[in-house]
C-alpha cells in the first residue's frame, strides 16, 4: 500500500491514475531489466537443453556424422531390450535402497545420540560430517586401499579374527556393496546435520508434557514426540538421500567403471557411457528422459506426502 | 537432558558416538598414515599406522612431479570462484525482483524456478556437450563454468530470504531516491550476508567435488579440475602405488577439508539454511 502514499497526489482522479499506472509500468520494466539475465541463461541452459535432449531422444543422431533422422521410438524399444541398460536401473534401484534408508536411519540415530549428550557435541558432528566436505574422488581411492583383497586394511583386521574377506570392489557379488558402503559413509553426515536442526527445533516441554501423560519410555517419547515433529525433516532428507543415491557416478568412474561384468553399472555410468564414449547421443538422450522421468516421479511422491503430512507448528 | 554423572546409559552412548566417529575418520587416518609409508612398508604391514621409514617426502615430491598439483588447485579454485560470482551477481537481482517488484511474469518465473530444480546438469550434459562441440569451446574455461552460471536453486534460495526482509527498508531507500540497482547494492546485499554465505558454501562444495561435467568437457590437462586431475594421476599411476596415490590424495582433499574446519558453524549452518529451505 505504501506505493499509494509514495506516489504525488495530483488532486484529480486522472491524474493520480495515469501516475501511479506509469509508476507501475516503470516497476515492471525495472523488474524484467533486473531478471532479464537470469530468465536468458535459465532459457538457453536448462529449457533449450531439456527440450532438446527429448527432441534427441527420437533422432539416431551420433555425434561425428552429420546428419541425423527421426526415428520415432525405436531408442525407447531398444532400451526396453537392452541388458546393460535393464542391469544399470536395477544396480542403480538397489544402490538407492540400500544407500538411503541406511544413511537415513543411522544418521536419525545418531544425531538423537549426539543431541542427548552433553560433551564432545561439535567434535562428533565434525567427525560424521568431514567426509561431506571432502572430494568424493580423492576418498574413493582411500576406500579402494581400504577394500583392497590383499594389502587392504579391512581384510588385514578380518584376518585378525580368522576370516577371510572378500573381494570387495574386484568382485560382481560384493562390488555394489561396497560401493554402497562408501556412498553411506559420505552421506550420514549430511543428514546427521539435517536433523539435529530438526531435533534442536523440538520444543522441550513437549518431551515433560508426553511423560506427564504416560510416556514412561524413551521410545514412548520418540514415536510419540521425536518422530511426528520431525515428520517434515525427514520427508526432505528422504528425498534428498534417494535423489542423490540415483545420482551415483564419481565412486563408479573412479573405481569400477561398471565392472566387474556390469556388475555396478549404474544409470548416469551407462549414460555417460552411450554418450560420451560411444558417442551414441540418440541413443543416450532417451536414456536421459528415463532418468529425468525417474527424477520427476520422486519429487511428485514427495509432494504428495508433504500434502497430506500433519503440520505441528 | 544432559546427566551429570556418568551413568551407564550414558557410558554406552559415548561408546557408541566414539566407535561411529572412529569408524568414520578412518579413511582420513589411513590415508594420512599410508602416505607415508614406502611401497615395501604397504605390502607388508598395513595394520600398523606408524610407517617404518618415513616416506612422506618421496610420496609428496612423487605425486608433486607426476600431475601438475598447482594448477589443478589453480584451476580448482578459478572455476568455482567463477561460477560462484556469476551465480549470485546473476541470481540475487532476479530473486529481488520477483520477491519484492510487482511484474506479471513473477509467477511463470516461480514454475520455471521449480522445474528447473528438478533439471541437473547430467540431464543436460548432452545437449551442451554437442553445442560447445560445435562452437569449438570444449577444453576451455568457458566450458566448465558457462552452464552453471545459472542457478535455479540460488534464486529460489535468495528469494525465499528476500521474502522476509520488511517492504519498508525498501521504500525508505527509494524516497531518498536510491535506484533499484542501488537498493540491491546497498540495501539488500548487506542484509543478505547470512544467505549469500550459505549459498557460498553450497556452490563451492557442489561444483568443487563435481567429476561428471569437467570429464565431459575436459579432455586437456590444463584445464583439469581436481577430481579430473586425481583421475589422470591414477591412470597415470597404474598399478599398486598407493604412498603417491595417497599423497596426492591428501593434497587434493586438504584446502576444502582445512575451510570446512576453520569455519564449521558457517558450514553446518549454510547446510541447514540450504537444505531445509531448499
Amino acid at each position: 500500500m505504501a506505493e499509494i502514499v509514495a506516489t504525488p497526489s495530483q488532486g484529480q482522479t486522472f491524474g493520480k491514475v495515469s501516475a501511479r499506472s506509469s509508476a507501475a509500468r516503470h516497476e515492471a520494466r525495472t523488474a524484467w531489466l533486473l531478471a532479464a539475465p537470469a530468465i536468458l541463461l535459465t532459457f538457453f541452459f536448462i529449457v533449450l537443453p531439456v527440450f532438446a535432449v527429448i527432441t534427441l531422444g527420437f533422432t539416431d543422431f551420433e555425434l561425428g556424422y552429420s546428419g541425423f533422422q527421426f526415428v520415432g521410438a525405436e531408442n525407447y524399444l531398444e532400451l526396453f531390450g537392452d541388458r546393460t541398460f535393464r542391469q544399470s536401473l536395477w544396480n542403480t534401484f538397489v544402490y538407492a535402497a540400500i544407500v538411503a534408508p541406511v544413511s537415513i536411519f543411522l544418521a536419525l540415530g545418531l544425531a538423537m545420540l549426539i543431541e542427548a549428550e552433553g560433551i564432545g557435541r561439535s567434535f562428533f558432528r565434525t567427525a560424521y560430517f568431514l567426509p561431506v566436505a571432502s572430494l568424493l574422488v580423492a576418498m574413493a581411492t582411500v576406500w579402494q586401499y581400504l577394500f583392497h583383497p590383499s594389502i587392504g586394511p579391512i581384510n588385514a583386521m578380518l584376518a585378525l579374527v580368522g576370516i577371510q574377506g572378500p573381494n570387495w570392489l574386484g568382485a560382481s557379488s560384493t562390488v555394489l556393496y561396497s560401493l554402497a558402503i562408501i556412498g553411506i559413509w559420505q552421506t550420514v553426515g549430511f543428514n546427521l546435520v539435517l536433523f539435529l536442526a530438526g531435533l534442536t527445533a523440538i520444543p522441550r516441554d513437549l518431551y515433560a508434557a508426553a511423560e506427564v501423560d504416560g510416556a514412561r519410555s524413551a521410545w514412548d517419547r520418540f514415536r510419540l514426540v521425536t518422530w511426528p515433529m520431525l515428520g517434515p525433516t525427514t520427508l526432505f532428507v528422504t528425498t534428498i538421500s534417494v535423489i542423490n543415491a540415483v545420482k551415483v557416478f564419481e565412486t563408479v568412474k573412479t573405481l569400477t567403471e561398471g565392472g566387474p561384468n556390469k556388475a555396478s553399472e549404474v544409470l548416469l555410468f551407462t549414460i555417460y557411457q552411450e554418450g560420451f564414449v560411444y558417442l551414441r547421443v540418440g541413443y543416450a538422450s532417451a536414456m536421459t528422459v528415463v532418468f529425468l522421468a525417474i527424477l520427476i516421479v520422486l519429487m511428485i511422491v514427495q509432494y504428495r506426502i508433504q500434502d497430506q503430512q500433519v503440520h505441528y507448528t | 537432558m544432559t546427566s551429570n554423572g556418568f551413568t551407564p546409559a550414558r557410558v554406552a552412548r559415548l561408546a557408541v558416538l566414539s566407535f561411529g566417529a572412529l569408524v568414520f575418520l578412518a579413511p582420513y587416518i589411513f590415508m594420512i598414515s599410508t602416505a607415508g609409508k614406502a611401497q615395501s612398508d604397504i605390502f607388508t604391514s598395513s595394520l600398523s599406522l606408524i610407517p617404518q621409514q618415513w616416506f612422506f617426502f618421496e610420496n609428496f615430491a612423487k605425486a608433486w612431479s607426476r600431475v601438475s598439483m598447482t594448477t589443478l588447485l589453480f584451476n580448482g579454485v578459478l572455476v568455482c570462484l567463477l561460477i560462484l560470482v556469476f551465480q549470485v551477481v546473476v541470481a540475487i537481482p532476479c530473486a529481488y525482483a520477483m520477491a519484492k517488484l510487482k511484474f506479471r511474469a513473477a509467477r511463470a518465473m516461480m514454475v520455471l524456478v521449480m522445474l528447473g530444480l528438478l533439471v541437473p546438469i547430467h540431464a543436460t550434459a548432452l545437449p551442451l556437450y554437442v553445442a560447445f562441440d560445435r562452437v569449438g569451446a570444449l577444453n576451455s574455461y568457458v566450458a566448465l563454468v558457462a552452464p552453471f552460471t545459472i542457478s535455479v536453486f540460488g534464486i529460489f534460495l535468495f528469494l525465499q530470504f528476500f521474502r522476509s526482509m520488511p517492504d519498508d527498508l525498501i521504500h525508505a531507500a527509494r524516497l531518498d531516491g536510491m535506484s533499484e540497482i542501488g537498493i540491491i547494492a546497498r540495501v539488500i546485499v548487506p542484509n543478505a550476508w547470512p544467505a549469500i554465505t550459505a549459498f557460498a558454501i553450497f556452490s563451492v562444495v557442489a561444483h568443487w567435488n563435481d567429476l561428471y561435467w569437467p570429464l565431459i568437457v575436459v579432455s586437456n590437462q590444463a584445464y583439469a579440475t581436481p577430481p579430473l586431475g586425481l583421475l589422470y594421476f591414477r591412470a597415470a599411476e597404474a598399478g599398486d602405488d598407493y604412498g603417491a596415490l595417497m599423497a596426492a590424495t591428501l593434497i587434493i582433499t586438504f584446502p576444502l577439508v582445512a575451510a570446512f574446519l576453520l569455519a564449521q558453524k558457517r558450514f553446518v549452518e549454510g547446510i541447514t539454511m540450504t537444505g531445509l529451505k531448499g
